[in-house]
């Protein structure tokens, strides 16, 4: 997937200015950023839910799928009738085989029957990650995707979301828990006030805000990239 | 789009509140206004107490007429409630046990009596109502005045019955009862033929005189015989011919059937539609749907289709529920159903522009019962009740709105007295083209805000 020159504006403000960005298939790729940085609008012009003012986005074929940050799922449906009425939409020739092999990647299976709204943050995010795998995009893109979920539930699924990286799906997520994205990102695009400030590995992250901020560098990596931020005034 | 619609209806089915009023709305409906219709055929309840004695008559000419039984006249239209004085019918009135009481004094036939000697009186009855309320006691102020006028009618007429009688006995001749004798009367007829038969044996100087009178008789009788249809006419001085110039109205029953089963698919499609489209925002699933999934247009079809699927069931339901009340001609179903489904059309068209525009269920809920509660009123308020400018807004307001068309096609398809079926149908569909325009237009910030 590849970003060029992305500009969007709300009225007067530029919510993105001139961003360019790629990711590569089986890539993991954490968009970080303090709040009102740009992330949900970079990701939802990607997705294609809204158009940029200029620039260019070239998405795979085989189509992006996209998990907005709040379960975009029907809560008053069951785990299966959620999954089965979206494999339908997505025009699935068997869409009973697509909610089965979602339960299995899900670990959701022995509770199909439960209604959504029953079912924790964190297996509800699962099966909201699960509806946006249904179109078998290769990229998959989550918005705040652990917003809401402890500790546990979190590591669950982070688990789940390696493991579709690991599987050749080139997955783009948004956060701002700095600790979460050099965790789990292979690669950091970190955004403020709409400008991409950084895209790389977060080794190279920890180089640039110990070179930039060297006051902090001692401090612990969240403190460094908040003077880092500062520094490079945002 | 159908596995959109088989999920609505699934959430809906999931919904145990909406579902259950869903069902019991328009069976709560049928039945209130079933009894309403079937209610308004009796008679009001009335407490009568007649103080005047039993054996008084009213008396024309020195001649008392035959009882006017008055309670029978005044009991075939209202519900008498016999009270045995002014202070029970004071209490059954104050108590609302009955609408208002008619008090009958004593002294009302001697009255009436007086009317016709040098010292006439006024004879007055005595009406009790409960002003506590405005509209009762509007109802009330109408039915005595219809009845009064009618008991005037009663005895003006019985007043004129009775002088045609002696305007004939006069003419024509008969007998004249009076303080229990029989006069024989001889009559303007039979005096001058008997004068024209004596004319020739009297004395030539006086014949001049007596065909005088012979004319005199004659023409008395000629124009007495003219009197009698006036005195008649006198009663009613004014008939009334009501000719039907326009528009054609059915049978106050069917449009009150009409009336519920609009409200009730305006009620259900509205809010049905408005919040169903509101929960795709709230769940999140816009714009996950209208990301490649279902186009916008479609989305707004398949929420409209939801509501006349849904209308035309709880619709169908309601009729058959009225049906135990009131008759209606199942022969015209056919013209049930294209009203049910254009109006639901309409509806949920204007539902979804609701939901569109407002996008949280809640206030949508609000909305659409903001919207439709004064809509559906003023659609109600009958030419001729408002002066002609207000009502002439009225006329504009309503025509923007589903609601008007709706009630008109309704009343059109349940009965063949009803107005013309086509022109309502026709402004539905205008309505759905334009509603439809204005919910696509509201869905573009829909996913956004």
């Amino acid at each position: 997937m590849r970003a060029t020159g992305i500009v969007k504006r709300y009225g007067d403000r530029e919510a993105l200015r001139s961003v360019s960005f790629g990711a590569e298939a089986g890539e993991l790729v954490a968009v970080i950023g303090p709040n009102g940085a740009g992330k949900t609008t970079l990701l939802s012009i990607l997705a294609g839910i809204s158009k940029p003012d200029e620039g260019e986005v070239d998405a795979p074929d085989a189509g992006v799928g996209w998990v907005p940050q709040q379960a975009a799922l029907y809560r008053r449906l069951t785990v299966a009738e959620n999954l089965l009425l979206f494999a339908r939409l997505e025009g699935h020739e068997d869409p009973q085989a697509s909610v089965a092999e979602m339960l299995e990647l899900t670990g959701l299976g022995e509770r199909r029957d439960e209604i959504v709204a029953r079912l924790s943050g964190g297996n509800q995010q699962r099966i909201n990650i699960a509806v946006g795998l249904l179109s078998r995009p290769r990229v998959l893109l989550l918005d705040e995707p652990s917003v809401g979920l402890d500790p546990r539930q979190r590591a669950r699924l982070w688990e789940f979301v390696s493991g579709l990286a690991e599987r050749g799906t080139t997955v783009i997520f948004s956060t701002h828990d700095i600790q979460e994205a050099e965790r789990y990102g292979r690669r950091l695009l970190v955004l403020a006030d709409g400008e991409a400030l950084f895209d790389g590995d977060a080794g190279a992250l920890r180089e640039a805000v110990r070179s930039e901020a060297p006051e902090a560098a001692d401090r612990d990596f969240e403190t460094a990239f908040v003077a880092y931020l500062h520094h490079r005034g945002h | 789009m159908r596995w959109l619609l088989f999920k609505d209806l699934q959430i809906l089915r999931r919904s145990p509140l909406q579902a259950a009023l869903l069902v019991v709305w328009p069976i709560l409906i049928a039945v209130l206004v079933g009894f309403a219709i079937s209610g308004g055929s009796e008679r009001p309840r009335v407490a009568f107490l007649n103080e005047v004695p039993a054996d008084s008559r009213i008396d024309v000419g020195g001649q008392g007429l035959p009882a006017a039984n008055v309670k029978a006249r005044i009991c075939r239209r209202v519900e008498c409630v016999e009270v045995g004085d002014r202070g029970e019918a004071v209490e059954k009135v104050e108590s609302g046990d009955v609408l208002a009481a008619l008090v009958l004094p004593a002294d009302l036939v001697d009255k009436i009596n007086s009317l016709s000697t040098l010292n006439p009186g006024t004879p007055k009855v005595e009406v009790l109502v409960n002003e506590d309320d405005p509209v009762k006691s509007e109802l009330v102020k109408d039915r005595i005045n219809a009845l009064l006028a009618q008991a005037n009618l009663a005895t003006a007429r019985r007043i004129a019955v009775e002088g045609s009688k002696y305007l004939s006995l006069l003419t024509d001749g008969g007998n004249l009862r009076l303080l229990g004798q029989s006069i024989p009367i001889l009559g303007l007829r039979a005096s001058a033929q008997i004068l024209a038969a004596v004319e020739p044996a009297l004395p030539p100087q006086l014949r001049s005189s007596l065909q005088q009178v012979i004319r005199f008789a004659n023409q008395g009788r000629e124009n007495l015989d003219v009197a009698g249809p006036l005195i008649n006419r006198l009663a009613q001085p004014i008939v009334v011919d009501r000719v039907a110039v326009g528009g054609s109205s059915p049978p106050l029953e069917i449009f009150a059937v009409a009336v519920a089963a609009t409200f009730t698919l305006a009620f259900v499609t509205i809010l049905l539609v408005a919040g169903s489209l509101a929960l795709e925002r709230e769940e999140n699933a816009f714009p996950r749907l209208t990301r490649g999934l279902i186009s916008n247009q479609a989305l707004l079809a398949e929420k409209v289709g939801l509501g006349v699927a849904v209308g035309l069931v709880v619709t169908l339901l309601l009729l058959a529920g009225l049906e135990i009340f009131v008759p209606l001609d199942w022969g015209r179903v056919g013209l049930w159903l294209l009203a049910i489904i254009f109006s639901g059309a309409g509806l949920a068209a204007a539902g979804a522009a609701l939901g569109a525009a407002a996008r949280e269920v809640r206030a949508v809920s609000l909305l659409a019962f903001m919207v439709t509660l004064p809509v559906a009123f003023l659609s109600l308020v009958p030419a001729g009740t408002v002066g002609s400018g207000v009502y002439e807004a009225i006329r504009i307001f309503t025509a923007l709105f589903p609601f008007k068309p709706a009630l008109q096609a309704m009343t059109a398809a349940l009965d063949s007295a009803g107005p013309s079926i086509g022109g309502p149908l026709i402004h539905l569909a205008v309505l759905v083209l334009a509603y439809g325009v204005i919910a696509r237009l509201a869905l573009r910030r829909f996913a956004a805000v």
